[in-house]
């Protein structure tokens, strides 16, 4: 049952990356973005090279949130500069990245990384402990440093999301008339946003490919989705605290959505059904995010709900 | 202030529906003015607006603004001087940030957006300030959502915005056809004070006429992309709403009349 919970915890934390990246664009700019499905396997890709290559972890992580801006930014180039629509310059780039990250592979589909060190490695320090408390510390010590990295993350779009900057990126989703009346070019807006949003998925997805210690270019198909379910399901079923940030709440959503597709396939599940199963828990969590639909389906119940 | 010289305006160029709207358009918008606009439905108002603004290039003639030729100038350039507030009260402010956030980005206009924080709090007094001369008790709800208040509120709200930082020129298109007789009444007054304290030159558009009057110092109608009528002072002060009205009958009989020489 413990490492149940914390299966579903560290995957949680670990795509609840993911969902800050996705926030950005869907919630935030109101630009879906289809490239992240791209982006977070290059995300991937670039950190099992750099580790199988040099080992050098802080480097992975670096060199993926750069590739991720990197592929952010053509989407945001396809869209702004060459006036593709946003749906199609995400697919656009989302297609090419396939073959991008064949190449960084050099053509491998997929790349073990089992006898590199990653970020959740317990360093040899832990030998110095007393026995006991060694096992404990290895078993949660994943965790441990995904909460850290999602804490500092989420901590740092709060604070950026208050700048001046942030503001503008947040009015370019609410109205973006008022960005050119604020005298500022939307399209450099819409470009920035692009590319941090696809540098954190890249960043999600380096994280991803450690925990798994394993590469596979199939890790992005469907990932926007998965993105989109945690953010939904963040927003809707924890909205009613309303003093919570969303950076908090998406966070919260990715675990949860772990624990439902968790709890769907202990329930013997075929794994198979994984991606039907993530389709429904999307629709049920948008029913309930409905306005209109929610009084309907909770007729005659507590209408605060 | 501003001037359009020779300006050119064609629709769907290149197919049947191609529709020419300005041949030659000229006006010369003096500095401190407040002029008035009519004209019916489709006759060229917003258009004006958008090309004086940059949201529509013309396809011939110039703008100079302040000396400068802004033809090429994009929208958003050109919004740091000029400022506009449209008939939808949800087009100038962001319904998800709080009034304060909306005031603190409007303050902003024409600085840089940087990583400084987005709310100054050295601010929030003169944001008071500014509000409790709305009379709307919106300085009691700096912190409410924009989307939380009423057509009216937002409207204000605008304005005020528009205004924050003193823009050369603003440009108002039916910016209260969209409320209520009484809200409307007290956003043209509202509109009048800011103008008049902050000395801005202004245009508004409106279909009211008796606005259209009573408002500013100069008044132009539009008919089918040309200026009709274009009077100011002592010319304007004489006319009535009746003689207005003459003048709109007296076109669309020349209208039927052209019409019916083309069918004949
Ligand atoms: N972007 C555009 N594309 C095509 N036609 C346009 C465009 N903008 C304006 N027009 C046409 O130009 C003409 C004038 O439109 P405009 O919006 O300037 O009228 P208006 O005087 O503001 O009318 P209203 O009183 O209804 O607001 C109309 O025939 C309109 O169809
Ligand atoms: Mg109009």
């Amino acid at each position: 049952m413990l490492s149940f919970g914390i299966e579903v915890l560290n995957q949680g934390l670990a795509y609840g990356v993911l969902a800050i990246a996705v926030t950005l664009t869907y919630k935030i700019l109101d630009f879906p973005d289809l490239s992240v499905d791209g982006s977070f396997p290059l995300g991937s890709v670039i950190a099992a090279v750099v580790l199988l290559k040099w080992g050098n972890i802080p480097l992975a992580l670096f060199l993926s949130f750069i590739g991720g801006l990197g592929a952010g930014l053509l989407t945001g180039f396809l869209h702004v500069k060459l006036k593709i629509s946003n749906l199609l310059s995400g697919i656009l780039v989302m297609t090419g990245l396939y073959s991008i990250n064949l190449m960084i592979a050099n053509n491998r589909s997929n790349l073990p990384i089992f006898n590199v060190k990653t970020m959740f490695t317990v360093g040899s320090w832990v030998e110095n402990l007393p026995q006991d408390l060694q096992v404990w510390v290895i078993r949660f010590y994943p965790s441990i440093v995904l909460l850290l990295v999602i804490i500092v993350l989420k901590l740092v779009m709060d604070w950026f999301l208050e700048t001046k900057l942030g503001f503008l990126l947040r009015i370019t989703g609410d109205n973006p008339q008022l960005v050119i009346a604020l005298g500022e070019d939307i399209g450099k807006t819409k470009i920035l946003g692009l590319m941090l949003s696809n540098g954190i998925a890249a960043f999600s997805g380096a994280i991803a490919m450690q925990m798994f210690r394993f590469y596979d270019i199939s890790l992005g198909s469907g990932i926007v989705v998965v993105g989109l379910a945690s953010v939904v399901l963040g927003t809707s079923v924890l909205g009613f605290m309303k003093s919570w940030k969303i950076t908090t709440l998406v966070v919260l959503g990715s675990i949860l959505y772990r624990l439902s597709i968790s709890v769907a396939l202990a329930l013997k599940l075929p794994p198979s059904n994984l991606k039907l199963i993530t389709a429904i828990i999307f629709v049920l969590a948008l029913v309930l995010n409905n306005k209109e639909l929610r009084p309907k389906l909770l007729k005659g119940r507590d209408k605060h709900a | 202030m501003l001037r359009l010289s020779n300006i050119e305006k064609r629709f769907y160029v290149g197919t049947p529906h191609e529709n020419q709207l300005y041949q030659d358009l000229n006006i010369h918008i003096k500095d401190g003015e407040f002029i008035t606009v009519i004209g019916s439905n489709g006759s060229g108002k917003s258009t004006f607006f958008n090309i004086i603004a940059g949201t529509l290039q013309p396809d011939q003639g110039s703008i100079l603004f302040k000396g400068h030729d802004i033809a090429h100038q994009p929208e958003h350039l050109r919004s740091r001087h000029i400022a506009r507030v449209y008939q939808d009260p949800l087009k100038g402010t962001a319904p998800s940030l709080t009034i304060l956030e909306n005031l603190s980005m409007a303050y902003n206009k024409g600085k840089k957006f940087n990583l400084s924080r987005g709310v100054d709090q050295a601010l929030i007094e003169h944001f008071k300030q500014e509000l409790k001369a709305l009379n709307l008790g919106l300085e009691e709800k700096l912190n409410n959502r924009v989307g939380t208040l009423s057509g009216g509120q937002r409207q204000a709200l605008s304005l005020l915005m528009a205004t924050l930082v003193q823009p050369e020129l603003l440009l108002l298109d039916e910016h209260t056809a969209a409320l209520d007789p009484k809200t409307s009444e007290l956003i043209i007054d509202l509109t009048q004070r800011l103008v008049r304290e902050k000395e801005i030159t202004t245009v508004m558009v409106t279909h009211n006429l008796k606005q259209a009057l009573d408002v500013g110092d100069r008044l132009i109608m539009f008919h089918k992309g040309q200026i009709v009528l274009d009077l100011s002072g002592e010319e304007k002060h004489k006319l009535s709403v009746m003689d207005l009205i003459a003048k709109f009958n007296a076109l669309n009989l020349m209208n039927e009349l052209n019409d019916s020489l083309i069918l004949g």
